[in-house]
C-alpha cells in the first residue's frame, strides 16, 4: 500500500508566501534605484536586478497557480542537484573561459579592448576568480551537498521551496556581482568584490542554505552523521561568518552601488586575508573534502580508510586553517606578531592536510587497479594528489623568508591554480561524472573514453600552467633582488615584465588544454543525458530499481 | 589588558587547546567507538534510491538495501 | 547498527550527534577562537599604527580618483605596500607605514606586482607622463602590458554627490569635519585650479594638497584629473624627518 502521508504539494503555503514577498521587497527597492542612484552604474544595472525579481514573481505566481511545489516525502529531490550539475558545467565553462582570456591579455594587452574599459584585465580579472570560485565552485558545491546530505541522512531534503530559492538566488547573485564587475561595481577587496546590496543578497541565501542544511540534518532516519556532511556544515557555517564581516561597510546611498569598508588600512588587511584565505580553506578546501569522503568511497565501492582518521582531521583542519590568513602579509606594515602566528598556523596545517589526503588516498587499498581501468577515479585520486601537493607548497611559501621571494610574484598564482585547477577542479569533474549517472539513471557516460581525454588534456594544461608560473614566479622574485657588481640594481621593473612573455604564453595555452578538457566533459555530459547509448560501465555501483516504498 | 591577554595564550590557553585536542583524539581512537565508526564509514554504500520511509525503523533501512 | 552502546558513543551521540545545532556550535566556536585572537588586538593595540606627522583624509577629488582605481581594478596588479626588504627600500623608496594607509577604505595593499608596486608613486612622474601613459601605457613603456584607458580623459567625473561619499567615510572612521562636508563638492574644483578664491581655505583643510589641473584640459572636470590627483598623492603625507623607526611607540 502507497501511504499518502508522503505526498504534499505546498500550494500557497507560507515558505512559498515568504519568498514572494522577499521578491517584491527586491523589485520595489530595484525600481527606487534605478530611479534615484546617485552614480550611473546603478541605475543602469537595477534594471537587471529588476528584471530578475520580476522573473521570480512571475515564477513563484505560476508555481502557486500550478498548486505549489511537490514535496514527496517517498522521493529524494533530485532534480534540485540536476540545476545544480547542468548549472556548474555551465559556469565552470564561462569561468575558465575569462581565465583563458585574461591569460592571453597579459601576454598580448593588444586584447584589452579599450573603448570603456568593459572588458579590461582589472576588471575581468574579478570575473574569472569569482566565475571560477563561486559560480563554479559555489554549484559544485550546492549541487553534492544537497545530494550527499540526502542520501546518507536518508530524507528527502527539508524545506519544500526553500532549496529552490537557495538554488535560484544563488544564481541571481552570480549574475548581480558579474554584471557588475563588467560596468565597475566593485569592492576592490580580493575575492570579496561584489558590492553591499549583493552581499546582502548573499547573506540572505546563504543563511537559508544553512537551514535547508540544519533542517534535512534534523529530520534524517540514520543515526550518525556522515562525516561528509560535517565538512559540508563547516563550510557553509564558517563562509557565513566569514563573509559578513569581511563585507561590513558603508554604503553612499541606500539606492547605490557605491560602499566604503568599515575597516581601514591594516586592520582591514588583515580581514580581508583573514577572509581571503579561509575561503581558501572552507570554501576550496572543507567543502570540497565532504566531496572527496562522500565520492570517493562510494565511486570504489568501500568504506572510508579510516573513520577515526576524518573525524581528526575534520576538527584539527578547521581549527588551525582559520588562524594561517596573515601569511599573506609578511613583512607588510602588519605588526610582526601577528604574521608569526600566521606563519606558524599554516605550518602546523600541513599534518592535517597530509592525513586527510592520505585517508583519501588509502580508501583505494585494495581496489588500486580501480586507477587503470576507471577514468573518474583516477580523476579523484589525482585531485587528492594535487591536493597533497599544494598543501605542501603552501606552509612552504608561509615562511616568512621563502615568501619574502615568492609573494607579489606569479609563484602565488602557479600554487593557487595547482590547488584550483588540480584539486578543486578535478575533484568537481570526478564528483559530477559520477552524478551524471546516477541523477539521469544512466548505466554510466556516454563515452568512457572521453573521459580518459578530459584527464589527459586537463592534466597536460596544469602541467603546462603551474610549471610556467613557478619559472616565471622565481625569476621575478630572484630579478627583483639582483644586484651588479657595484651594489645597484641589475634589473628595471620592466625587464622582468619583458621577461614573462614567454611563460605567459605556456600558461594561456596551459588554460586552453585546461578549458578544452571541461568542454569535452560537457559534450559528453550532453550525450548521456539526451539518453545516447552508454558504455556499460561496472563502474558505476549499480543503483537498485526504483520500488515504491511497502 | 595584552599582557593580561598573552600571558593567558601562553599558559591556560595553551593547555585548554591542548586538553580539547587530546579530547578529540580520545574520541576518535577509543575502542568502543569502532563499531559505531564502522557503521557510519559504511553509509554512502548502504543507501537506497529513495528515503527511509517515515515508519520505517534504521534496521530495515539497512534490510531494504 | 551494532547493538553495543557505551557511555562513550552516548555521550558523543548527545553532544554531536544527534545535535546538528551543537555540531553547528562547535564550528562556530572552534573557527572563532583564531579570528578573536589574531584580529581583536589589532583595534585596541596603541603599537599597531605609528606615531607620525603628515597623514591626513584624502581630498574630495583624489578621493573619487581612488574610487576610479578601484572600480578599474588597479589593485589586481599593482600593490602599494613597500616591504622593509633592501631591494624594495631601494627601487620603491621607504618601506610602507600601517599609517599611511590608515584612511583607506578598503585597504589597497594589493598580493600581485604584475606591475610596479604604486605606495610611492605620488610626485614621482609628471602629470603629462600620467596623462600619455593613461591615454596608451606603451607609448611611455614599450613592454608594458598594462590596458590603456584612454575614455578616462573623455569622462566627465561625476562629483555632485561627493558630499555623500565623505559622509559615509566618517560614519567609518575618516575624520571629516562639517566644513570638509559642506566644501566637499566646490573642493573638487578647487583643488583643480592653483588660483582658486578659497585657496588658503583648502589648504587648512587639506594641508599640502597638491593644486593644479591635473589632465591638462581646464575646461572640464574629468575622471583622469581625479585619478591623477590620486596617484600624485600616494606616499607623499608622511613627513619621515619626523618619523623615528627605533622609537618605543613605534617598534612592532
Amino acid at each position: 500500500m502507497i501511504s499518502a502521508q508522503g505526498l504534499k504539494r505546498a500550494g500557497s503555503d507560507p515558505s512559498t508566501a515568504i519568498v514572494l514577498l522577499i521578491t517584491i521587497l527586491g523589485a520595489i527597492w530595484s525600481l527606487f534605484a534605478a530611479a534615484y542612484a546617485p552614480d550611473a552604474a546603478m541605475r543602469g544595472q537595477s534594471w537587471l536586478i529588476l528584471g530578475g525579481f520580476l522573473t521570480g514573481i512571475f515564477l513563484l505566481v505560476g508555481s502557486i497557480a500550478g498548486g505549489g511545489v511537490i514535496t514527496d516525502e517517498r522521493e529524494y529531490n533530485e532534480n534540485l542537484i540536476k540545476a545544480g550539475v547542468i548549472a556548474s558545467l555551465f559556469w565552470g565553462v564561462a569561468g575558465l573561459l575569462v581565465g583563458v582570456v585574461i591569460a592571453f591579455q597579459l601576454a598580448f594587452p593588444v586584447l584589452n579592448i579599450e573603448a570603456f574599459g568593459f572588458t579590461n584585465f582589472g576588471r575581468l580579472r574579478p570575473l574569472h576568480t569569482s566565475a571560477v570560485i563561486f559560480a563554479f565552485g559555489g554549484n559544485v558545491l550546492l549541487a553534492t551537498s544537497f545530494y550527499v546530505v540526502q542520501r546518507t541522512c536518508r530524507t528527502r531534503i527539508a524545506g519544500g521551496i526553500w532549496p529552490w530559492f537557495v538554488f535560484w538566488g544563488y544564481q541571481f547573485f552570480i549574475l548581480i556581482a558579474a554584471s557588475g564587475y563588467l560596468i565597475g561595481i566593485t569592492q576592490g577587496k580580493e575575492y570579496a568584490e561584489p558590492e553591499w546590496y549583493a552581499d546582502i543578497w548573499l547573506t540572505l541565501v546563504w543563511v537559508v542554505y544553512l537551514l535547508v542544511f540544519l533542517g534535512t540534518l534534523w529530520k534524517r532516519k540514520e543515526k550518525h552523521i556522515y562525516v561528509a556532511n560535517w565538512f559540508f556544515l563547516a563550510f557553509i557555517v564558517t563562509i557565513a561568518v566569514l563573509h559578513v564581516i569581511n563585507n561590513l561597510s558603508m554604503p553612499v546611498s541606500w539606492v547605490g552601488s557605491r560602499s566604503y569598508s568599515a575597516f581601514a588600512g591594516v586592520q582591514d588587511a588583515l580581514i580581508q586575508w583573514w577572509y581571503g584565505h579561509n575561503a581558501v580553506g572552507f570554501f576550496l578546501t572543507a567543502g570540497f573534502l565532504g566531496i572527496m569522503y562522500y565520492f570517493i568511497p562510494k565511486r570504489v565501492n568501500r568504506p572510508v580508510y579510516s573513520y577515526r582518521l576524518s573525524i581528526i582531521h575534520f576538527w584539527s583542519l578547521i581549527f588551525i586553517y582559520i588562524w594561517a590568513g596573515p601569511h599573506h602579509l609578511h613583512y607588510t606594515a602588519l605588526p610582526e606578531w601577528a604574521q608569526t602566528l600566521g606563519m606558524t598556523f599554516s605550518i602546523m596545517l600541513w599534518m592535517p592536510s597530509w592525513g586527510g589526503m592520505i585517508n583519501g588516498l588509502m580508501t583505494l587499498s585494495g581496489a588500486w587497479d580501480k586507477l587503470r581501468t576507471d577514468p573518474v577515479v583516477r580523476m579523484l585520486v589525482m585531485s587528492v594528489a594535487f591536493y597533497g601537493m599544494s598543501t605542501f607548497e603552501g606552509p612552504v611559501m608561509s615562511i616568512r623568508a621563502v615568501n619574502a621571494l615568492s609573494h607579489y610574484t606569479d609563484w602565488t598564482i602557479g600554487h593557487v591554480h595547482s590547488g584550483a585547477l588540480g584539486w578543486v577542479g578535478f575533484v568537481s569533474f570526478g564528483a559530477l561524472y559520477c552524478l551524471v549517472p546516477w541523477l539521469w539513471k544512466r548505466k554510466g557516460m556516454y563515452s568512457k573514453a572521453l573521459v580518459d581525454w578530459h584527464f589527459w588534456i586537463a592534466t597536460i594544461g596544469i602541467l603546462l600552467y603551474i610549471t610556467s608560473m613557478w619559472t616565471a614566479g622565481i625569476l621575478q622574485g630572484l630579478w627583483w633582488r639582483t644586484y651588479d657588481a657595484l651594489g645597484f640594481l641589475e634589473y628595471s621593473f620592466v625587464e622582468t615584465v619583458e621577461a614573462m612573455f614567454i611563460p605567459y604564453v605556456i600558461r594561456a595555452v596551459g588554460g586552453v588544454l585546461y578549458l578544452a578538457g571541461a568542454l569535452i566533459m560537457v559534450y559528453n555530459v550532453y550525450r548521456t543525458v539526451r539518453g545516447d547509448e552508454v558504455e556499460d560501465d561496472e563502474n558505476v555501483v549499480e543503483q537498485p530499481a526504483l520500488q515504491p516504498a511497502q | 589588558m595584552y599582557e593580561i591577554l598573552s600571558t593567558f595564550a601562553q599558559t591556560w590557553g595553551l593547555l585548554i587547546f591542548v586538553a580539547l585536542f587530546a579530547a578529540a583524539l580520545v574520541y576518535a581512537l577509543w575502542p568502543r567507538n569502532q563499531a559505531l565508526f564502522d557503521a557510519a564509514a559504511s553509509a554512502p554504500l548502504t543507501e537506497n534510491d529513495t528515503p527511509a520511509a517515515a515508519d520505517e525503523t534504521e534496521d530495515e533501512t539497512h534490510v531494504r538495501a | 547498527m551494532s547493538g553495543k552502546k557505551s557511555l562513550w558513543s552516548d555521550l558523543h551521540k548527545s553532544l554531536f550527534e544527534k545535535k546538528p545545532l551543537v555540531l553547528t556550535v562547535g564550528v562556530l566556536v572552534t573557527v572563532s577562537i583564531g579570528g578573536i585572537v589574531e584580529i581583536a588586538p589589532l583595534f585596541y593595540l596603541d603599537s599597531t599604527i605609528e606615531e607620525v606627522e603628515g597623514v591626513r583624509p584624502y581630498t574630495p577629488l583624489e578621493q573619487l580618483g581612488r574610487d576610479i582605481y578601484i572600480r578599474e581594478g588597479c589593485y589586481n596588479c599593482h600593490s602599494q605596500m613597500i616591504r622593509p626588504l633592501r631591494d624594495e627600500v631601494e627601487r620603491y623608496g621607504h618601506y610602507s607605514l600601517a599609517a599611511e594607509s590608515m584612511y583607506d577604505h578598503p585597504f589597497q595593499w594589493g598580493s600581485k606586482r604584475t606591475g610596479p608596486d604604486l605606495a610611492r608613486i605620488g610626485g614621482l612622474y609628471s602629470d603629462e607622463w600620467h596623462r600619455d601613459h593613461m591615454r596608451r601605457p606603451q607609448s611611455v613603456v614599450p613592454e608594458s602590458v598594462m590596458p590603456a584607458y584612454p575614455f578616462l580623459e573623455n569622462s566627465e567625473l561625476a562629483f555632485d554627490n561627493v558630499e555623500a561619499n565623505l559622509r559615509a567615510l566618517r560614519t567609518v572612521g575618516v575624520p571629516y569635519d562639517n566644513g570638509m562636508l559642506e566644501a566637499a563638492v566646490s573642493d573638487v574644483e578647487t583643488q583643480l585650479d592653483p588660483y582658486a578664491e578659497d585657496y588658503d581655505g583648502f589648504q587648512e583643510r587639506y594641508p599640502g594638497a597638491v593644486m593644479r589641473d591635473f589632465d591638462g584640459n581646464p575646461d572640464q572636470v574629468t575622471e583622469l584629473d581625479a585619478l591623477i590627483a590620486y596617484l600624485q598623492v600616494l606616499g607623499t603625507m608622511v613627513d619621515f624627518s619626523t618619523y623615528e623607526a627605533e622609537a618605543d611607540e613605534n617598534l612592532r
